[in-house]
């Protein structure tokens, strides 16, 4: 009988019992992000655990390490809010030393590297030490209750961006980390997400592969945070894709001439130009993914606050070179 | 044979730290230790050091590079001072928590504002409560002596604690003076390999470090660095001894000087006890009953020792650059806190002086003299004694 070799590595670093909220996305996340990692360095260096573990303080870091049970099956440490990066530089200096092959992953949260460690992500990606930061980006400060971060997107409810009389909720567009890092012209950028398991698995394994620095942004979707259904994770992940909220790209070396962008599927009519993706023509309005939201619950008595929020893709996506078209409901 | 060689602080820690052997040092610039990273970075430069020099962002990030590459396993090392100790107050709780024993040298400097590149000893002062241990040097020679001390207690199995080891800013970290630099395989042979039991990153033996602690485990973790402060009061006379035999020269928690019969006796630390002795010297050629003590270790607090010393004396005098806004000075809450229930204690009088790098002279000490004396009778009028301070200005 012939058997389906499984898709990815059955080895588990990220194991059940961690307490993360259900249907929590950024769980998801991180088990995909050490199975890549693993199958990585079982293909460079012919030893699947060949990787430590540097992570922020936030969600996936309280929920993981609970004393005296751990989630973790790779070394781990965790040191505070700010400073994965630079926690992971000092591993990584000590591997050098001690002749340890393999990588580190540092983890951060989107407020533990879009804010507040922002100085010591770019200190490691300069310093270009052997790391492949992961950002998992749930856009907001989910642990300690849902508060904005630089990383929220326009529009978006929080507990520190409420829309009031004069307020619209969260009232600047979402900065993105992964064209910062890129600027730093370090091997490898991407962006991911856990409604294309395929590809963030992919973009993991290539991260963890470069010799030198690397930067992967993965959006996670939070129930908890986002007011979402618990069973719609993955399907609003893919939305977001599919509508143009999250771009999937990868920036090698900093070249932004030449930034890989990837087909979002959905319907989306995509134009290509010497094998580059120029423009893009989506077919699904953003509303079908701010609908299934909560936190979005408002714009829907302003849609033209969703329509400035159509605007701001379409400059964000001319960044990277590319013309988008974005359908309003019924067009 | 040892080499005797002309240097400042800066250069003796940097030999200190070039002795011990670190894997990995992690360092930013700060007036007035960025001689101690530059000289570093010369030495690996030239192959005469092997570690990883980690140029971080910030200080921050430099005591975080250390967290992790100790928590790896390995021999760490950084320099600082004032703002850039502060910067690292947060991470300083953490490595000591996290048993990772980092030592750091301090050019201990004034805390801003106003801004101050001056000696006093606020910066590691201020972070007497998170769990280090606290060494000051008189010299230069005693700033690379008690560098490698540091590393040997530290590193004990019994203490596994972090250590700063503070000498002061441009009176020691820019005054050149012979230091004595011992060999390097004695050196070797009294430090050993730095091979921890408890902190590794190693894949093949994968543990958690750094978990988050409810309350019901909590309390306990913070008592066991307790208990290895505990530990350490022993550790360091042990290693201290050993430091004896091995390169002759003798250290203890408090070093006295002349206090055997004498009624005074002035408590400093850092480079003030080298004036204070000789003052010391000058009133004891006058009659004046006077003596000395230098707080060597102030983390852990030499509370036996401090205890000793207030049975020969009827004053204590502590002369301390640092302030505790409404209390007065550190050295002297802990010296009063050890004989609170002593039955007999002598008078215990609290001086600050010689604040942002203020000069502390003769005629300050002659001030703090004639004050002691008066307190014998049980003259003391005022709760906490501000020395050298320009009343004409305020």
């Amino acid at each position: 009988m012939a058997v389906r070799k499984p898709p990815i590595t059955t080895r588990e670093y990220w194991v059940p019992g961690h307490a993360a909220c259900a249907g929590c996305g950024c769980a998801v996340a991180l088990k995909l992000a050490t199975k890549a990692f693993s199958e990585a360095m079982e293909e460079k260096y012919g030893d699947p655990n060949a990787f430590a573990i540097a992570q922020a303080t936030g969600c996936m870091e309280v929920v993981s390490a609970v004393f005296p049970y751990t989630a973790w099956k790779a070394p781990w440490i965790h040191v505070a809010f700010e400073n994965a990066a630079a926690a992971a530089s000092g591993v990584e200096a000590a591997w050098k030393k001690l002749g340890r092959k393999g990588k580190i992953l540092a983890i951060g949260g989107d407020g533990g590297t879009a804010d507040i460690g922002m100085q010591a992500l770019s200190g490691m990606l300069e310093r270009w030490h052997n790391v492949v930061y992961l950002m998992y980006d749930n856009e907001a400060y989910m642990n300690t209750g849902i508060q904005r971060s630089s990383s929220t997107p326009y529009g978006a409810w929080t507990t520190t961006s409420p829309p009031g009389k004069y307020s619209i909720g969260e009232d600047k567009p979402k900065k993105w980390v992964a064209l910062i890092a890129a600027a730093h012209q370090v091997p490898y950028v991407a962006t991911a997400s856990i409604g294309n398991p395929f590809d963030f698995v992919r973009k993991m394994k290539k991260a963890a592969k470069v010799d030198g620095p690397a930067f992967v942004q993965v959006q996670c979707t939070c129930p908890t945070g986002w007011k979402s259904p618990l069973e719609k994770g993955v399907e609003i992940a893919r939305l977001a894709i599919e509508t143009g909220i999250w771009p999937l790209f990868e920036i090698e070396n900093g070249d932004f001439h030449n930034i890989k962008i990837q087909a979002p599927g959905g319907g989306a009519k995509v134009k290509r130009e010497g094998g580059k993706i120029v423009a893009i023509e989506f077919k699904k309005p953003i509303e079908e993914y701010l609908k299934l939201q909560g936190r979005f619950k408002h714009l829907f008595k302003k849609p033209e606050a969703i329509d400035v929020m159509r605007e701001q893709i379409k400059a964000m996506w001319k960044v990277l070179g590319v013309e988008v078209t974005l359908p309003k409901p019924g067009e | 044979m040892p080499i005797r060689k002309v240097m400042k602080a800066n250069e003796a820690a940097a030999w200190a730290a070039k002795l011990a052997k670190p894997k990995v040092v992690a360092a930013f610039p700060i007036t007035p230790s960025t001689l101690v990273p530059e000289k570093i970075s010369e030495f690996v430069a030239n192959g005469e050091m092997d570690a990883e020099f980690i140029k971080v962002e910030s200080e921050h990030s430099a005591i975080s590079a250390c967290v992790g590459a100790s928590a790896a396993g390995v021999r760490v090392f950084t320099a600082t001072a004032s703002q850039g100790l502060a910067l690292m107050h947060e991470i300083l709780f953490i490595a000591a928590g996290m048993r990772l024993p980092i030592v750091v040298a301090i050019g201990n400097r004034s805390l801003s504002a106003p801004i101050n590149i001056w000696n006093d000893w606020q910066d590691s002062i201020s972070e007497r409560d998170t769990g280090w241990l606290q060494f000051y040097a008189e010299n230069n020679q005693e700033a690379l002596d008690l560098i490698l001390a540091a590393f040997k207690v530290a590193e004990d199995e019994r203490v596994l604690l972090p250590a700063m080891v503070g000498f002061d800013a441009f009176i020691l970290t820019h005054t050149v003076e012979p230091v004595e630099i011992p060999d390097q395989e004695v050196v070797d042979s009294f430090l050993g390999e730095y091979v921890p039991k408890h902190a590794y990153l190693d894949p093949a033996r994968p543990i958690t470090q750094g978990a988050l602690g409810f309350p019901a485990h909590y309390m306990e973790a913070r008592y066991t660095v307790w208990e290895a402060n505990e530990a350490a009061k022993k550790v360091i006379d042990e290693v201290f001894e050993e430091f004896e035999k091995t390169f002759g020269r003798r250290y203890h928690k408090i070093e006295e000087y002349k206090t055997d019969d004498a009624d005074i006796v002035l408590v400093t630390m850092g480079s003030l006890a080298g004036t204070v002795k000789e003052f010391v010297d000058k009133k004891r050629e006058e009659g004046v009953k006077i003596g000395a003590a230098k707080i060597t270790v102030y983390r852990p607090f030499p509370v036996e020792e401090i205890r000793a010393l207030a049975k020969k004396t009827k004053v204590l005098a502590i002369l301390e650059k640092d302030i505790s806004f409404s209390i007065g000075g550190a050295v002297f809450a802990d010296t009063s806190r050890a004989l609170i229930n002593e039955k007999e204690k002598p008078v215990v009088l609290d001086f600050i002086l010689g604040l942002g790098g203020r000069d502390v002279t003769f005629e300050n000490l002659e001030e703090i003299v004639s004050i002691a004396k008066k307190a014998i009778d049980g003259g003391v009028e005022e709760e906490v004694y501000w020395i050298g301070l320009r009343k004409e200005i305020l």
